[in-house]
């Protein structure tokens, strides 16, 4: 399991979570699930296009993810419904689909972006994880105040001088960027997964903010260890143990907290 | 200046209607203001415009000092890990970017806070599972932590029953006593009659000002409403009673433009 090939999927795997934990819980408190399920999506067809064009598949991924902001936080100025933004949601994917089936290997070019590719890391995956890894928690936590008072109390943040669009974009970019990098390496679907699991299940067991944060990185890191581990010993997909891992963790959450009244 | 609170000829027009037509009044320190007015009469307009929020088309609004904000109303995620204590440390620094390190001198100041408005014994609680009059305390600490001159309130006692009004009332004539200038809207006066001193009535987009005895009186209040208006003493308080008989007979009388 600690084999010496397997020493960059360890880390990888690690940093990936520690942003995701951290971004997670801003998505849960900012009610941003939506954006969160979009930006990986959106930035899908990024990948497909960059192999497409045969350069570098985070550029593809940034772009496209960072397109996906601005038009949430179109659609959001906007006041559009949530049917339109679904619509270009969908569209977006179907344009992805479109790229693969042009660039051919298809089937295994939709599995690796949706579910990753997270036991095939090598070194060169390394600097970008490490930039999401360490990056993402150190910017979060330097907006930790301001992103918690605009959404916790938009309009007295507002009467503070914070700007809500401003954060949001600001919020939303860091998503994209997390994104982006982690997409080809743990794929979109568990990317959303450990943004959006170890947090809810973190906000249970603590109604404290700071401990909440620090527990949605923790169970984070644990639910990917686990997985890890349960993904070498069994053979099975590790996406397989991070979905059901991060479900688990939160029905457990969530019990504690009714037991304990 | 010595007014805590100058609006001035104040306009307001929202998607090309003129929602504030030249409102003026102006509130002296420690004066508690009821901002009195039927629902869409342009209360939370004019606090905005006060805020700064909204840019007035026309008049000007004059602050002496920091002013505090309660807003009518918060969406607060039960789940939300915020309990009512770290909601209050949010008003001292939530505008402030940089890691978030513990301060024990602002988390006593909380404290302190907390206690002031009676709020100590749930500081500890999620803020989303607090009661509607605990989460108003709880607001009221968070806008009275820095200080402020003038305390801005939207309908605060919407939603409480009326023991809670009760409490919340006696709260800001409280604060009001020290010194802090209380605007609070609100289209019931009856909850406020004995602790205001001072009225704006806001109908159709026009204010009428004066001190409380000056306005609650069934002819100033029927031309107000532009309805019959009841004045009553009962036990030395009284009570405003829209309807039936009295020298109008329940008919509509004219509003004062």
């Amino acid at each position: 399991m600690f084999a010496p090939y397997l020493r960059d999927a360890w880390i990888v795997a690690t940093l990936i979570a520690l942003a995701a934990g951290c971004a997670g819980y801003f998505v849960v408190l900012r009610g941003a699930g939506f954006a969160a399920h979009a930006l990986p999506m959106a930035a899908f067809p990024g990948a497909a296009l960059a192999g497409l064009l045969g350069i570098a598949q985070v550029y593809g991924l940034a772009a496209f993810a960072l397109a996906g902001v601005a038009g949430l936080t179109w659609l959001k100025r906007a006041q559009r419904p949530d049917a339109a933004a679904a619509l270009v949601l969908v569209a977006l994917l179907g344009l992805g689909a479109l790229f693969l089936s042009l660039s051919g290997g298809y089937a295994n070019a939709v599995y690796a972006l949706l579910f990753g590719q997270i036991l095939g890391v090598g070194p060169a995956d390394l600097p970008p994880a490490l930039a999401i890894g360490l990056g993402v928690p150190a910017l979060l936590l330097a907006c930790f105040r301001p992103l918690s008072y605009s959404a916790i109390a938009p309009d007295i943040a507002a009467a503070r001088g914070l700007s809500g669009a401003g954060l949001d974009v600001l919020f939303l970019g860091l998503l994209a960027v997390t994104a982006a990098i982690a997409l080809p390496l743990a794929g979109a679907l568990l990317v959303f997964t450990l943004m959006v699991g170890p947090a809810a299940a973190a906000r249970q067991l603590t109604p404290a903010p700071l401990p909440a944060l620090g527990l949605s990185m923790a169970l984070a890191l644990l639910i990917v260890w686990a997985a890890l581990a349960l993904a070498w010993l069994t053979s099975l997909p590790s996406g397989f143990f991070v979905g059901a891992g991060s479900a688990l963790v939160y029905a457990a959450a969530r019990l504690w907290r009714r037991v304990k009244g | 200046m010595t007014h805590a609170l100058d609006v001035a000829g104040l306009c307001v027009s929202l998607g090309g209607r003129e929602v504030l037509h030249e409102v003026s009044f102006a509130l002296e320190p420690g004066a508690f203001c009821g901002l009195i007015g039927a629902n869409g009469s342009g209360k939370t307009t004019l606090l905005r415009s006060i805020l700064g929020f909204t840019a007035p088309s026309a008049g000007r609004v004059a602050l002496a000092g920091v002013a505090g904000y309660v807003p009518q109303k918060l969406q607060l995620d039960p789940d939300m890990p915020v309990r009512a204590g770290d909601f209050v440390e949010l008003g001292l620094n939530g505008h402030r970017f940089g890691f978030p390190f513990p301060s024990r001198a602002r988390r006593a100041k909380v404290e302190a806070m907390l206690a002031a408005v009676g709020a100590e014994a749930f500081a500890g609680q999620r803020i989303g599972e607090l009661s509607g009059g605990q989460q108003q305390r709880v607001l009221i600490a968070h806008a009275l932590i820095r200080q402020p001159k003038l305390l801005l309130l939207d309908e605060p006692l919407a939603n409480l029953d009326l023991r809670a009004s009760a409490e919340i009332i006696a709260l800001l004539k409280r604060v009001a006593a020290q010194g802090v200038t209380v605007l609070l809207s609100a289209h019931d006066m009856n909850p406020l009659l004995s602790a205001m001193d001072r009225i704006v009535y806001l109908a159709k987009g026009r204010a009428a000002s004066g001190r409380t005895q000056e306005v609650v009186r069934t002819e100033v209040l029927s031309a107000l409403y532009g309805y019959h208006i009841d004045v009553i003493r009962v036990h030395d308080r009284i009570i405003v009673v829209a309807g039936e008989g009295g020298a109008h007979g329940g008919k509509h009388v004219a509003a004062i433009p």
